[in-house]
């Protein structure tokens, strides 16, 4: 089961919105399943600029390595330090823990180019066929 | 099973002359179509049917028959006994070191290669210069890619190192396209007594990129915020040593990387790049045993801190565990080269020079750290002679503000072309000409391999050239 409350872009990741207008935003744990086991992430510093469906970051498994996309526009606020030491917890928990870096959105109309819970599982079903 | 034999005869102890191409199978119908081509005249009958034609003159058809073997304009065949011949009087042509005396360095070195590289780097089980593609399976290479690189480590300083790059000019383009993704910026200082071969090189590397290349000597050098790094060669292309120090603070202060083109050989006497606090070093590996070769194939070293590994370019190797608990080395952070990630590469070197690393490795590993820094002493002793006894000579006059290893530049009474004809004829190849630097300046070299009567006769016949005038 995925996060109903969460919404989802083409390229695996998702976004949470909080109450004060910031979002968490991380990888699905399709993708981190997808990927393999997790050994490094590399993130923005906050403060940096991210573009939507723009590259903001990598992530590096034992099978590959993979350009990260912004689902929102925005300004970093934070990023999951943890995951320096701690790049599992991608494939742990990858809607919690996992979870790689904080927003302050530009423009949260663009919420409505990402995908429901429910759509996005549709989508990773026909992306597996 | 019909194995094929080439038609060639072998005289066996105790035997007649046997021809295997006749006598490899008499009861089979064996045809082939040239020594080189391992199939019968009825497997190419097979296969012709298999793809619908009749000939294999049928598949070249497309091909205008003015295009098709063509007359060239070239002589007849020869035996190769001739050839050979042939090829020994081209030889002949070149003015070999050993025969003359070779005072000629500027990048590519003289030094001498003890027998035991090429005994065993030439064994047929390491003499490929290709990446293994499934690497575990060949442990004796990636061993001795994995003590190569810990010999770069150790005589750089530095914390880790790559396989091999191709040779020094691309190792350092590589680090500056380094530099720039670690820093996320896309200018950068180049040192004007950076040689101006490896200025070239980096020129072609970083113009489709866009990134900026900015000239500097020391005493104007202008580091601002948006400079990835500073590339200082030590010693410079003219021999001669920089205030790496001070350098290395002032590209630190706007937060670039130093990069150092080093000379390993200097290393046997000199402080590693490492103790200046250089982030990424190269060097072109060819002194460590590579004999000169008209310009390659060389090696370059590369070598970083371990915090930019994951933008390091190249092959590493890695030693670990198996199942069963044995050491075994495996290529490591392979996911960001290019077989994996294609277009989004780290890097995009190809082919392994891990042929020659290895020479390189056996040249470390028979000198050993006293042999190294015997050579480099050896090197600067004779260096600094050669020096003194030119600078005695009426009309020339030694360039020595600034320390030197084993290259300096004497300017001379004429332009050092005109000088080198005249040294050719007492069999003295002279150093480079690098007026362009300094008026008549000429760079010369001088290794362990020059013995104390050349560097003699170079200086008796500089001097004769002086007094001719």
């Amino acid at each position: 089961m995925i996060p109903t409350e969460f919404k989802y872009s083409e390229e695996h990741e998702w976004v949470s919105v909080q109450d004060d207008g910031e979002v968490i935003v991380g990888i699905t744990d399709f993708a981190a399943g997808s990927l393999g086991d997790v050994v490094f992430v590399e993130l923005p510093d906050s403060g940096s600029e991210v573009k939507q469906f723009a590259k903001f970051g990598e992530i590096e498994s034992v099978k590959a390595v993979s350009d990260l996309f912004a689902p929102l526009s925005g300004t970093v606020v934070k990023r999951n330090n943890n995951l320096i030491s701690q790049p599992e917890l991608v494939n742990q928990d990858a809607y919690g823990d996992g979870w790689l870096i904080t927003i302050a959105p530009a423009d949260l109309q663009e919420l409505d180019g990402l995908l429901s819970s429910t759509d996005y599982t549709k989508f990773t079903e026909s992306e597996a066929h | 099973m019909v194995f094929y034999h080439p038609p060639i005869t072998l005289s066996l102890p105790n035997q007649r002359l046997i021809n295997f191409n006749m006598s490899a199978d008499q009861n089979t119908d064996l045809e082939f179509s040239s020594p080189y081509t391992p199939n019968t005249k009825n497997d190419r009958l097979s296969m012709l049917k298999a793809i619908g034609v009749n000939t294999v003159d049928d598949l070249f058809e497309d091909i205008p028959d003015s295009y098709l073997n063509p007359k060239l304009n070239i002589p007849d065949a020869i035996s190769e006994m001739e050839l050979v011949k042939e090829m020994e009087n081209l030889a002949n042509l070149n003015a070999v070191p050993g025969e003359y005396a070779s005072f000629i360095g500027s990048g590519v070195y003289r030094h001498f290669i003890p027998s035991i590289v090429n005994r065993l780097a030439l064994r047929s089980e390491f003499m490929t210069c290709y990446t293994p593609y499934q690497p575990e399976v060949s442990q004796g290479t990636l061993q001795a890619h994995f003590e190569f690189q810990s010999m770069i480590c150790q005589l750089t300083g530095m914390d880790v190192a790559n396989a091999g790059m191709y040779d020094a000019s691309t190792a350092l383009s590589e680090a500056v396209l380094m530099a720039c993704r670690v820093t996320k910026r896309s200018s950068v200082n180049v040192m004007s007594s950076l040689s101006p071969k490896y200025q070239e090189v980096l020129k072609t590397f970083l113009d489709a990129p866009g990134i900026k290349i900015k000239s500097v000597k020391e005493e104007d050098i202008n580091t601002d915020e948006n400079d990835a790094c500073l590339i200082v060669q030590q010693p410079n292309y003219l021999g001669y040593f920089e205030n790496l120090s001070k350098l290395s603070e002032q590209i630190h202060n706007v937060g670039g990387l130093l990069i150092v083109v080093t000379d390993p050989i200097s290393l046997g006497m000199y402080k590693p790049p490492a103790d200046y606090g250089a982030d990424i070093v190269v060097a072109e590996g060819q002194s460590l045993g590579i004999s000169p070769s008209f310009g390659g194939p060389y090696v370059g070293l590369f070598a970083c801190k371990q915090q930019y590994i994951r933008q390091m370019p190249g092959r590493i190797v890695g030693r670990t565990k198996d199942t069963n608990g044995q050491t075994g080395y495996v290529l490591t952070l392979q996911t960001r080269e290019q077989h994996i990630r294609r277009d989004r590469a780290t890097s995009n070197i190809c082919t392994s020079v891990g042929l020659i690393a290895l020479m390189a490795t056996i040249y470390m590993i028979s000198q050993g750290k006293q042999g190294l820094k015997h050579i480099a002493n050896l090197c600067y002793q004779k260096a600094h002679y050669t020096a003194s006894k030119l600078n005695e000579i009426d009309g020339y006059t030694v360039f020595t503000n600034k320390p030197f290893f084993r290259e300096f530049v004497v300017s001379c009474p004429l332009p050092p072309n005109e000088i080198n004809k005249r040294l050719l004829e007492n069999k003295i190849i002279g150093g480079i000409d690098v007026s362009n630097y300094i008026k008549h300046g000429m760079l010369i070299c001088v290794t362990e391999t020059n013995s104390r009567d050349e560097i003699d006769l170079l200086i008796k016949s500089l001097s004769k050239i002086k007094t001719e005038k």
